[in-house]
């Protein structure tokens, strides 16, 4: 269940709250409809279960649709994913076809419901033909990319563009990932639920069980990954920074991740990693089921020193999560680490698991700075990185597209 | 009392209205890997650009100092790895330029001059690219009416940074004299509150982050109404 405005008060501060509820006088009663695909599991669905009930609560008028597809649909937008991702992938013409065939089905089961609405927010590809059908729209289209498309595969990307370019905004995570359009690009970062199971306070039992699960020494220092089985996320790497830091100190490593299953690349980074860490009693490699949500938060809460040593990164969504642990980060330097990791405030960046290795030796033998910068890590996200801000966002895009001016709006 | 001139006259002078904003960035698509197409791109891009990069890290996350003031200078010393030159372009201060035009000149005046002494044009890795970015301001009400200096002084604590950046950055793109909104209501109550208008005048905005300004700003209220005997 999200959490209400006045949960979120006693986090952010009631000003926070009073800033958004400022914005919203001038949307009151606006009718706003967000599609996606899927109800359930992946970062959209997570992002919309808690937006759509905090704007209804701030008096708007909003809904959530979701577009259904058969096998077909579902391979082609797993196709573009990959491909906006940067892959190389073949799209066959029937791919396609069913493509927009479902999006036109959809767009007549959703009829009136988008044509009336005063804001329609697509989220990613899959349903981003929907515009096409509605040439007598009364709102404004806003079409909300989640993924990287800082190098996408240009021959997909090109046919996307088609059906995006008519919007009459875009929301783009990062700069770099931001595309040329004929209509205003914003720029919004992604965020994290405080109140969500991944990142609500835990009790201390909560945290004591997972260790005792997965035998970490609460005795010893603990230094903790959480991502994909990805060559991206540079496993390896941490494995080696580990047994740099490892012969001068006392400490334990967690690689936890999951959803290798439909991922033939992660079964084998994943046999690289196990291969890495040669069953070193101080390495835990861990396959989480994706529900694993308290886990995930338990460990984070466990380490001493939360690792991203990613070296090539959307966002990093677990940097943000680490850092509201009050933890310092140690992030590969680049993509959205950069805009989190402020070397020597809230972590350290790094381009090696020597430099890896390096800060992590730094921190367990000044524990003072350790604490400091998990104090500015915690601060950090409150400031920038919480749902909060990603709705003031929300709401002042609405407010930015319905006026004129590209510069000023006067409300 | 902080300015009592305006009381003799008898007139209810207009109450502040103490506004908030909130930004949101856009992207523009242009960028640069190489000090070249930052030059090129500066002539080109809106002036919009130019003041976010200049002004728009107050409302970024940055502790104690940054080691650079815009981000322009930040990315030639960390992208481009040339110290000299960021170190030339930390020292523009915008505040120094009426015009925002005249401010893009000073820039790129500075990076010809590092062109043409240098034997190669530095690059940038391209994971390190500079993006443009502008922004819009939403403007709204807070429905704070402050009628008089002393009121204003009370409330300047509790203003939220948006209303830090509005009355003392925004409006100096806004207002023909360049001036803080405070001092150019302060300036209406008369010459009474003229070493109130002198006191902010001295803040430099450009080395504080917003909540220090706010401190700054309330330290001049305090000075002056002791200064008048409270």
């Amino acid at each position: 269940m999200p959490g209400t405005l006045n949960q979120y008060a006693a986090i952010v501060g009631e000003d926070v709250i009073g800033h958004l509820r400022q914005l919203a006088r001038g949307l009151q009663g606006s009718r706003v409809v967000h599609v996606n695909s899927t109800r359930e599991g992946g970062g959209v669905a997570e992002i919309l279960q808690w937006l759509v009930p905090l704007e209804n609560e701030l008096g708007l008028d909003c809904s959530w649709e979701v577009i259904t597809g058969d096998d077909t649909f579902y391979q082609c937008t797993k196709n573009f994913h990959n491909a906006l991702q940067g892959n190389q992938v073949s799209m066959p013409e029937h791919l396609i076809e069913g493509y927009e065939e479902t999006n036109r089905r959809n767009a007549e089961e959703l009829g009136a419901k988008l044509e009336d609405a005063d804001f329609v927010f697509i989220h990613d590809p899959q349903p981003a033909p929907l515009l096409q059908s509605f040439p007598n729209r009364r709102g404004k289209w806003v079409w909300r990319c989640h993924v990287d498309v800082s190098h996408p595969y240009r021959p997909v990307w090109k046919y996307l563009r088609g059906h995006v370019e008519g919007y009459d905004a875009s929301i783009w995570s990062l700069a770099e990932f931001a595309q040329p359009m004929p209509h205003p690009l914003y720029l919004i970062p992604p965020s994290i639920d405080p109140l969500s199971d991944k990142n609500r306070e835990l009790e201390s039992w909560e945290v004591e069980a997972v260790r005792q699960e997965y035998g970490i020494d609460p005795h010893r220092p603990l230094m903790v990954q959480i991502s994909r089985f990805d060559r991206f996320k540079d496993p390896v790497g941490v494995i080696r920074a580990f047994r740099l830091a490892s012969a001068f100190a006392p400490l334990q490593l967690v690689l936890a991740g999951g959803g290798a299953s439909d991922d033939p690349e992660g079964e084998k980074v994943l046999e690289e990693v196990r291969e890495a860490a040669n069953n070193h009693k101080d390495i835990h490699v861990l396959m989480l089921p994706p529900d694993a949500n308290v886990t995930v938060n338990a460990l984070q809460r466990a380490a001493d020193i939360v690792v991203q040593k990613s070296v090539r990164e959307g966002f990093g969504l677990t940097v943000t999560e680490g850092l509201w642990k009050g933890k310092p980060v140690i992030g590969g330097d680049t993509g959205g680490i950069r805009l989190q990791v402020i070397n020597h405030h809230t972590g350290f960046l790094v381009n090696t698991p020597e430099g890896a290795a390096l800060r992590i030796r730094y921190l367990l033998k000044h524990r003072n700075i350790l604490k400091q910068m998990g104090r500015k890590a915690r601060q950090l996200v409150l400031e920038n990185f919480l749902l909060t801000r990603h709705l003031r966002e929300h709401l002042t895009l609405m407010l930015a597209i319905t006026h004129e001016t590209m510069e000023r709006i006067e409300l | 009392m902080l300015c009592d001139h305006y009381r003799k006259g008898g007139e209810m002078p207009e109450a502040f209205t103490v506004k908030d904003c909130a930004l949101i960035a856009l992207g523009t698509g242009e960028r640069a890997q190489n000090l070249r197409e930052l030059r090129d791109r500066l002539l080109r891009v809106h002036s919009g650009c130019i003041y976010h990069h200049f002004w728009g890290g107050l409302l970024k996350p940055r502790f104690e100092e940054p080691e650079f003031q815009n981000d322009f200078a930040a990315w030639v010393y960390h992208g481009l790895r040339d110290a000299g030159l960021a170190e030339r372009m930390a020292l523009i201060d915008p505040g120094e330029f009426s015009e925002i035009e005249d401010l893009r000149r000073e820039l790129v005046e500075v990076i010809e001059e590092r062109l043409s002494e240098s034997e190669f044009v530095p690059w940038a890795r391209i994971d390190q690219q500079f993006y443009f970015i502008r922004s819009q301001i939403v403007v709204f009400d807070t429905d704070l009416r402050p009628q008089d200096p002393e009121s204003l002084h009370l409330l300047i604590p509790k203003l939220s940074v948006g209303s830090v950046f509005y009355h003392f950055i925004d409006a100096r793109r806004r207002t023909s004299s360049k001036r803080d909104d405070f001092s150019e209501w302060l300036l209406g109550l008369g010459e009474s509150c003229l070493p109130l208008v002198e006191g902010l005048a001295k803040i430099d905005p450009y080395f504080s982050s917003l909540s220090e300004l706010r401190t700054e700003i309330a330290q001049v209220f305090a000075q002056c109404t002791e200064q008048k005997g409270g």
